[in-house]
């Protein structure tokens, strides 16, 4: 015990001394994730050796952010997309012509690299449903193959779901679906969905974790949490829907590297055939960007470039989805996570009274239930104004365009949504109740 | 007091005065806390009072926070659950301190080291054991449902939060509580005995307000701790509370809302609050006793009926509040458990898999924490001496700032750190400070400073002037009184703020995350959190969690005994029996 601080100074002298040869990548994947490629990489180069330092995606930001005047770091290598978005703008990644071969332009309608060449695609997810087989059979739920599905009052209480604002792949599903079903009607959707959700998880591998101990029946999920899961054992299985976002996990050199050679280096291995070979396996189970690698993909594989594999891929638009970004996730917490008690309770007085006049043909309930069902789906805001920078830049501070004219600030505006939206709530639980008593 | 007061005052006729030693610890003190805490977090925090498109100064944001009716609940929500985790708490750590301090008992430093494992929470797999245990589809729960039908909502809503929060801080009052009744001097409780009061008279009367240190030590702990946690509250998903609500704002992806920093203004604002509050309620009061020679309280026999009711309460008790572990240790023992009582199958592989690749994590550790907690108790000791022993101008706020830091989320505190000391390289071609991992001992160290601190002031109050005095008197410089009378006579408190920093820094994440630049110089949380990351890990970061409560475990045990032996060691000395 007592050697260790100082093995530990010699070996950081050593490392600093030898750094031509280290590569230090900073990513938010699992060693699961990272342990293979490392090991592949250090044997197909043997010249350079791979240093590994995990944080999750936020406290990988910050720290890029905050150390970039005496930058130690290689490589940026993480899933959400709007993180190296973020950096993007910021200046924090490098520019840099990477050779690949066999990789196609876009995934779905999602652009596989960045357009100005600044991160790049490695690795595709689409977002499906995973559910514990054993909690299914148990409650005798249904088995949803749509998101609409998830709607229905048979799955009241088990559902499990991340708030956009956590995480950047559940942001995109979130969106996907404003974006395929319109604004209002994608709302309504998710508001439904919300109610019939026993949490919203702060982290987003939170979800897969409820699933697999089986405190929620059905988690909204980035699909290799589902695989990987169903891959360590963990009684549970994914489905996707059909209208499903597909987005490439990405990899960026990181500006004014230590050792930018090493690290592009390490780009292209992972882009070839050999390094996108190492997504299979089985703890790993992200779908490859690279064709070649599906020739050796396991029976039951998805295949994202297969045409019948999510037929109803909507055209993603990503300035429609950077523009309003920090705005659907404020909203999204102050209509959904933040009043989920709220929320839960009217959904449920409102599917109550709809069981309780199935077919009761009483008109004057049914126009009660009609009325409530409007105010659970009732949005403080419209799509025109959720694009108009003078909402838009309220929620994007560091990002915004200091002569934009905004409509108040953020702390304003969510006030106002959160009387709006608890408000309504509040009286469409009243009139389900009273639609529910006649 | 009064004898500094008068050095000062032949002093001041000197053309250079020369301070006292006392001043330049406490001058040495307020330069680590203003470098290492208050400055960094200032750096951070100070977009508080910044308007966030033009920049400049302003205390709209503070307006705002109070206009929020999202806020002003999240305030009400967060005092409630504070207040309320105080009471579950004393009511789960009374019974176990009085009877383990007033009783012959066997076991009963076995007893103390047990209560005090639920503080030793390891991050997430501590949360995912807790919801396999108690959550809706838990073993309890499905048993319940299926023998009897009904299900109960344990870890639902605020009372969720409140239960798990008094299950995992009441060490607090327990460990404090228990040095503070050990402290208290037999002829009090004698003399009491001897004009007539006896049974819960006696405690209600005599033996609990003497300890009231102590207590309030504990309590002021477990509500500030409480009010600023945010990790119970996010794996509950409650999260109209102030702290999730910081944390929330605060760790979004190229998002600066300055609501999350004015919101742990307010954090940091009212924990002194709090803290200062609670010293109110003590002044005027002295709780020092002279006689330390007698050992403390009588230790009493039990009758064989009181015997068993008290085992009885006390393995009720120990089984509560050691569930979690239980869950805890069937997940690192368990092969694949999800909705089911118990674990499908059990294997030793977990503890294979961590230690071919995880022993560093364990080495670390124990530097880490160890050396921290070592820090932190010397530093407690030096600023409870100087704040209740001397009449330095200012030595209230060496209090104010070491306890503020509780109020601080450890992400402000990391990001804070990153901002300061990374610019600054370390000779010896070590790379920037705030990537060496000695700052990760330092953040470990301030983290954790006002629990060594509470427990320290407590152990002093205690502690009668006049004793420090007679050996004054006696011709004893002041140096060798505080070497050979005060510190002694704090041990007990000393050992029990050194034990709760340690725990606790030994599974501290939320900083370290920042400040760990390799995985070969990180402890045993962020080991977990990497395990954590996905399906296959789950079992392996149990296995780590299970390390690290063992290791703190041990310590606990190993100081229980330190006490026990100090304890009877001076009973037995011939000056005791007076």
């Amino acid at each position: 015990m007592r050697h260790l601080p100082l093995t530990s100074a010699i070996a950081l002298i050593a490392a600093s001394a030898a750094s031509a040869d280290t590569v230090t990548v900073v990513t938010s994947f699992p060693q699961d994730l990272t342990d293979p490629f490392k090991a592949a990489f250090e044997e197909a180069h043997p010249e350079h050796e791979l240093e590994v330092v995990n944080r999750n995606t936020n406290a990988s930001v910050a720290f890029l952010q905050e150390t970039r005047d005496s930058n130690t770091t290689d490589l940026f290598w993480a899933s959400a997309p709007d993180a190296f978005e973020v950096l993007k703008s910021e200046g924090l990644l490098a520019k840099v012509d990477i050779a690949s071969e066999g990789i196609p332009d876009e995934i779905g309608s999602y652009p596989i690299n960045d357009p100005d060449g600044f991160y790049y695609g490695f690795a595709a997810s689409g977002y499906g449903i995973m559910y514990n087989t054993r909690y299914v059979e148990a409650n005798d739920l249904p088995i949803p193959a749509e998101w609409d599905d998830l709607m229905g009052a048979e799955y009241n209480g088990h559902v499990a779901m991340s708030a956009p604002s956590r995480s950047g792949t559940t942001h995109l599903t979130v969106e996907t679906l404003l974006q395929g079903d319109g604004w209002e009607d994608g709302w309504a959707k998710w508001k439904w969905i919300a109610g019939n959700m026993n949490t919203v998880t702060e982290r987003s591998f939170g979800v897969p974790d409820a699933v697999n101990s089986g405190s929620a029946g059905y988690g909204i999920v980035i699909d290799f949490f589902g695989l990987s899961s169903k891959a360590s054992d963990f009684p549970v299985e994914l489905v996707y829907p059909s209208v499903t976002a597909i987005v490439p996990a990405n990899i960026a050199v990181i500006e004014n590297a230590p050792n930018p050679e090493a690290a592009k280096t390490f780009v292209e291995f992972v882009l070839s055939p050999e390094g996108q070979q190492v997504l299979l396996n089985p703890a790993i189970m992200r779908l490859p960007v690279n064709q070649a690698a599906y020739e050796n993909a396991p029976e039951g594989f998805p295949h994202p470039f297969d045409e019948n594999f999510a037929p109803g891929a909507i055209e993603f638009d990503v300035n429609k989805s950077g523009t309003r970004y920090n705005l659907v996730n404020s909203l999204f917490d102050v209509l959904i996570t933040y009043r989920l008690d709220e929320l839960r309770e009217a959904v449920a007085a409102v599917q109550q009274a709809e069981a309780a006049h199935a077919d009761s043909g009483n008109a004057e309930a049914q126009a009660l239930i009609e009325e409530a069902r409007d105010l659970v789906e009732a949005l403080p805001i419209t799509e025109e104004e959720s694009l108009d920078p003078a909402f838009a830049e309220a929620f994007q501070i560091s990002r915004a365009d200091p002569t934009t004219e905004v409509v108040g600030r953020q702390a304003e505006i969510e006030q106002e949504w959160d009387s709006f939206a608890v408000e309504n709530y509040r009286r469409a639980t009243e009139l389900a109740n009273e639609a529910a008593a006649m | 007091m009064s004898a500094i007061g008068t050095d000062a005052g032949k002093r001041s006729f000197t053309p250079f005065p020369r301070l006292s030693g006392a001043a330049v610890a406490g001058i040495l003190i307020a330069i680590i806390l203003m470098a290492f805490l208050i400055l960094p977090v200032a750096q951070v925090i100070y977009v508080a009072f910044l308007d966030a498109r033009t920049g400049t100064l302003t205390l709209q944001n503070f307006e705002d926070f109070f206009r929020s009716t999202l806020f002003r609940q999240s305030f009400y929500n967060s005092f409630y659950v504070s207040a309320m985790s105080v009471v579950v708490a004393t009511v789960i750590a009374l019974p176990l301190a009085y009877i383990t301090t007033r009783f012959n008992f066997a076991g009963a430093a076995l007893i103390q080291s047990l209560g005090f494992i639920p503080l030793i929470m390891p991050p997430f797999v501590g949360a995912v054991a807790m919801s396999l245990l108690f959550g809706r589809n838990g073993s309890v729960n499905l048993l319940l449902d299926q023998y009897l039908g009904f299900k109960i909502p344990f870890m639902e809503g605020l009372n969720g939060v409140i239960l798990v929060q008094s299950i995992h801080y009441f060490p607090f009052i327990l460990i404090n509580l228990s040095a503070a009744l050990r402290n208290i001097d037999r002829s009090m409780e004698e003399s009491a005995q001897n004009l007539g009061a006896s049974g819960l008279r006696l405690f209600r009367r005599i033996v609990f307000p003497l300890a009231m240190p102590g207590y309030l030590a504990g309590a002021a702990l477990v509500f500030i701790k409480v009010f600023d946690d945010l990790g119970t509250p996010l794996l509950l998903n409650v999260n109209t509370m102030l702290a999730p609500q910081a944390y929330l704002r605060i760790t979004g992806v190229g998002i600066n809302d300055p609501m999350g920093y004015v919101i742990s203004f307010i954090l940091v604002a009212f924990s002194v609050f709090s803290l200062w509050a609670s010293l109110l309620f003590m002044r005027g009061k002295d709780y020092a006793t002279t006689q330390k020679g007698g050992g403390g309280l009588a230790k009493r026999d039990l009758s064989t009926r009181e015997k068993v009711l008290a085992y009885g309460v006390i393995l009720f008790i120990l089984a509560l509040v050691l569930s979690p572990h239980l869950g805890l240790t069937l997940l690192a023992f368990g092969t694949i458990w999800s909705f089911s009582p118990l674990p499908d199958g059990f294997t030793l592989q977990h503890f294979e898999t961590v230690f071919t690749q995880s022993t560093q994590y364990i080495y670390n550790t124990i530097l880490y924490a160890g050396t921290a907690a070592l820090l932190d108790v010397i530093l407690g000791t030096a600023i409870a001496y100087i704040v209740i022993r001397t009449g330095l101008p200012g030595r209230r706020w060496l209090d104010y700032m070491a306890t503020a830091a509780l109020a601080v989320p450890g992400v402000v505190l990391g990001i804070g750190y990153l901002r300061m000391f990374h610019g600054i390289q370390l000779p010896f071609g070590m790379g920037p400070m705030a990537s060496w991992w000695g700052i990760i001992i330092v953040a470990l160290m301030i983290r954790r400073l006002p629990y060594a601190l509470r427990a320290c002031m407590a152990a002093l109050q205690q502690i009668s002037l006049s004793l420090e005095e007679a050996a004054e008197s006696l011709g004893a410089k002041r140096s060798s009184t505080i070497r050979r009378i005060t510190v002694p006579l704090m041990t007990g408190g000393i050992l029990a703020g050194f034990v709760t920093s340690f725990a606790t820094a030994a599974v501290e994440l939320s900083a370290t995350i920042m400040l760990v630049s390799r995985s070969s110089e990180a402890p045993l949380a962020y080991g977990i959190y990497l395990y954590m990351q996905s399906a296959a890990g789950r079992g392996p970061g149990a296995a780590l969690g299970i390390l690290a409560v063992i290791i703190v475990g041990v310590g606990t045990y190993l100081s229980q005994r330190i006490i026990e032996r100090d304890r009877r060691r001076r009973a037995a000395a011939p000056g005791a029996q007076q």
